[in-house]
C-alpha cells in the first residue's frame, strides 16, 4: 500500500522533472522569437543599404556605420527626431494631467451627490466607451475648424487642441475608473474636514485627491501607452507635415520619403522605441500593474 | 448666524462642484457628441469631403455600401481576422502564462521580455514587421529552400491576413499573459497540489481546475481581444496598406484592407466622406452589439456568484 503511493510519488517526480525541463526550454525559444525584431532592427541599423540589399540576413560588416547611421537619421529635417520628442512629451504629459485630475473631479462629485442627474450622466460616460474613434473622426475635423474660427483659437494643428481632444476620448474610461475606487472612500473623512472649515474644493484637493493614489498608477499607464503611441487622432488633427508632429508622425513621415532604405527606417524605428523602452526598464513592474488592472476593471 | 454660515456653505459646495464637472462635460459634449450627431447626418448626405456641397440623400449610402465588393471584403477580412486573431493571441498567451507561473528559472526575465512588444506603437512595429517580411523571411525561405517562404507572405493575398495575426500575436499576447498570471496567481496553489497528489496528470489540472477557475479573466481577455482585433488600424496600415490586390465578386479589392483602414480610405483616398462616414455608424453598431454581449454575460455571471 504504502509502497504504490510511494511509487505515484516517485513517478509525479520524474514526470515534473521532465515537465520543468520542458518549460525550461519552451521559454528560451519563445524569448528568442519574442526579441528577434529587435535584434533585427539593431543588426540592420548598424548595415548599409547596400549590404542588406546584397543579403538581408546578416550580421553588419563594420559597426561603425551604427553611427553614422543614427547621425544620418537624427539629422535629418524631414523626421527631425528631437522636435518630434518634445512634441510627443508635451502632448503626453499634459494630456495625462489634464485627464487624470478633470476626471478625477468629475468622479467625485458624481460620487458624492446621489441625484439622477448625476447617475444620467455617469451613465452617458459609461456608454460613450463604445464610440468607436471611426464614427467621430470625419466630422470632428471639420467641426474643430469651424469651432477653432469662431473662437479665435487654433484648435488644429496644435498642442492645445489635441490634448482637448485626448481630453473627450480618455476622460470616459478614466471617470469609471475613478467612480469605483472614489465609491470606497469613507464619506467620514470627508465630513470630519468638512466641520473644520475646509472648502468643497478643498476637501478634494487636500483629502480626497491624495487618497486616489492607487489608482493614478492604472490611469496614468493607459492613457499614456495609448496617447504616447496613437497615430490617428494625431495624423487628423496635426496634419502630416505640420509645425507639431507626434513620434508616430514622424515615423510613418520618414519612412514615406525613405521608401526601402531599410537601414535607415530601422534607425528610426530604433529612435522612437527607445523612449518607451528605458522608460519600462525603470517602471516596469507599475507599467504591468496598470495595464492588467486597467483591463480587469 | 449659524444659519447664515450654512447658507453660504452650500452655495460654495454648489458652485464648486458644478466647476468641477465643467471641464469633462464640455470635453465630453464638444469631442464626442456633437462630432457624433454631425456624423450620423453626414452619413445621410452625399459630401465628398472637399467641396462645399452638400445634399440630403437618405439611405443612399447604407444601401450602396451593402453592394460595395470593397466594403464587404474588408467586412469578411475583418471577421477573418478577428477570429484567428483572438484564437491565436490568447492561446499563446494562456501558454506563455502556464511557462512563466511554472518553476522555470528566470520566469521574472521571461515575463517582462513577452511584453516588450505592447509597450510600441503600431506604426513602428508594422514598419518592422514589413521590413522582416519583405526581406528577411524571404532571404532565410531561400537559404533553406523553402517554397514557401522564399516570396514574401504579405504580398500574397491568401497568406496576408495569416502574416497580419503573426504581428497581432506578437504584439499583444505578452499583455493577455500577464492578466492570465494575474489570474493564475489568485488561485491557492493547495488546491493544484491536491490535484496532484490524487494523481492527476499536470494537463488534467490544467484543463479541470485551472481553466475553470479562470473563467472571468478569459471573459475579458476574450473580449479585450476581440475589440481590439476589430478595430485594428495601424499596424494594417504601416504594415501592409491594405495590399495587394486581390478579386472579390467579379472585382479588384485591397486583400487586407480591414474595416477601420477601408472607412479611412474610403473618406480621403477616394474622397467619398459621407460613404465613409456611413460605413463608420456601421462599424459603430457591431461594436454596440459586441459590448451588449459582453454585458450581457458579465450580469449572468454576477447572478452565479
Amino acid at each position: 500500500m504504502s509502497q504504490n503511493a510511494l511509487d505515484i510519488v516517485g513517478q509525479n517526480k520524474a514526470r515534473q522533472k521532465r515537465l520543468s525541463i520542458l518549460a525550461e526550454i519552451g521559454c528560451i525559444l519563445l524569448f528568442i522569437l519574442f526579441m528577434m525584431p529587435f535584434f533585427i532592427v539593431l543588426l540592420n541599423s548598424a548595415r548599409t543599404n547596400a549590404e542588406i540589399i546584397n543579403s538581408a540576413v546578416g550580421m553588419p560588416e563594420n559597426w561603425a556605420n551604427f553611427k553614422e547611421n543614427i547621425v544620418a537619421v537624427w539629422n535629418n529635417p524631414t523626421f527631425n527626431f528631437l522636435k518630434a520628442l518634445k512634441d510627443s512629451v508635451i502632448i503626453t504629459v499634459l494630456s495625462l494631467a489634464i485627464i487624470s485630475v478633470c476626471s478625477a473631479m468629475t468622479a467625485w462629485v458624481l460620487v458624492r451627490n446621489k441625484t439622477k442627474w448625476s447617475t444620467a450622466l455617469f451613465m452617458m460616460f459609461v456608454a460613450a466607451m463604445v464610440i468607436p474613434f471611426q464614427v467621430v473622426m470625419f466630422p470632428l475635423i471639420t467641426w474643430f475648424k469651424d469651432l477653432g474660427d469662431f473662437l479665435h483659437l487654433p484648435l488644429l494643428r496644435s498642442h492645445g487642441g489635441l490634448v482637448f481632444a485626448y481630453l473627450g476620448f480618455g476622460e470616459s474610461m478614466t471617470i469609471f475608473i475613478f467612480h469605483g475606487f472614489v465609491k470606497n472612500i469613507p464619506l467620514e473623512i470627508e465630513e470630519a474636514a468638512d466641520i473644520d472649515g475646509c472648502s468643497r474644493a478643498g476637501t478634494f484637493f487636500r483629502i480626497v485627491f491624495p487618497l486616489l493614489q492607487p489608482v493614478f498608477v492604472t490611469v496614468l499607464v493607459l492613457n499614456g501607452l495609448w496617447i504616447w503611441n496613437d497615430y490617428l487622432l494625431p495624423l487628423l488633427l496635426l496634419g502630416s507635415n505640420g509645425e507639431v508632429r507626434t513620434i508616430p508622425l514622424a515615423v510613418q513621415g520618414f519612412i514615406g520619403s525613405f521608401v526601402k532604405q531599410w537601414n535607415l527606417i530601422m534607425v528610426s524605428t530604433l529612435l522612437a522605441m527607445l523612449p518607451i523602452i528605458i522608460l519600462y526598464i525603470f517602471a516596469q513592474k507599475y507599467i504591468v500593474q496598470g495595464m492588467v488592472e486597467g483591463a480587469v476593471k | 448666524m449659524e444659519k447664515q454660515k450654512l447658507f453660504y456653505g452650500r452655495r460654495e459646495r454648489k458652485i464648486t462642484e458644478f466647476l468641477f464637472l465643467v471641464p469633462t462635460v464640455l470635453a465630453f459634449l464638444l469631442v464626442i457628441i456633437v462630432p457624433f450627431i454631425i456624423g450620423i447626418y453626414y452619413s445621410f448626405t452625399d459630401w465628398d469631403g472637399v467641396n462645399a456641397a452638400k445634399n440630403v440623400v437618405g439611405l443612399a449610402n447604407y444601401r450602396a455600401i451593402f453592394t460595395e465588393p470593397g466594403f464587404l471584403h474588408a467586412f469578411l477580412t475583418t471577421v477573418l481576422f478577428t477570429l484567428f486573431n483572438v484564437i491565436a493571441v490568447n492561446v499563446a498567451a494562456f501558454l506563455m502564462a502556464l511557462l512563466v507561473t511554472s518553476n522555470v528559472k528566470g520566469r521574472n526575465l521571461y515575463r517582462a521580455g513577452f511584453f516588450v512588444p505592447n509597450l510600441i506603437g503600431g506604426i513602428v512595429l508594422g514598419s518592422i514587421w514589413q521590413f522582416i517580411f519583405s526581406s528577411i523571411l524571404p532571404a532565410v525561405g531561400k537559404a533553406l529552400g523553402w517554397g514557401w517562404l522564399s516570396a514574401s507572405l504579405i504580398t500574397n493575398p491568401k497568406t496576408v491576413v495569416g502574416a497580419m495575426v503573426t504581428v497581432n500575436t506578437w504584439q499583444y499576447a505578452g499583455y493577455i499573459m500577464m492578466i492570465y498570471v494575474a489570474s493564475i496567481q489568485g488561485i491557492s496553489q493547495q488546491v493544484m497540489e491536491a490535484a496532484s497528489v490524487d494523481g492527476a496528470t499536470y494537463w488534467t489540472r490544467v484543463f479541470k481546475i485551472l481553466m475553470p477557475l479562470m473563467a472571468n479573466a478569459f471573459t475579458i481577455s476574450l473580449f479585450l481581444t476581440l475589440t481590439n482585433s476589430f478595430k485594428m488600424y495601424d499596424v494594417n496600415l504601416a504594415l501592409t496598406n491594405g495590399g495587394p490586390t486581390t478579386l472579390f465578386m467579379g472585382k479588384p479589392v485591397q486583400a487586407s484592407e480591414l474595416l477601420a483602414l477601408n472607412i479611412y480610405n474610403t473618406a480621403f483616398k477616394y474622397s467619398k466622406m459621407a460613404l465613409g462616414q456611413a460605413k463608420a455608424v456601421i462599424f459603430f453598431v457591431v461594436l454596440v452589439v459586441v459590448s451588449l454581449v459582453q454585458v450581457s454575460i458579465n450580469k449572468s455571471k454576477e447572478v452565479e456568484m
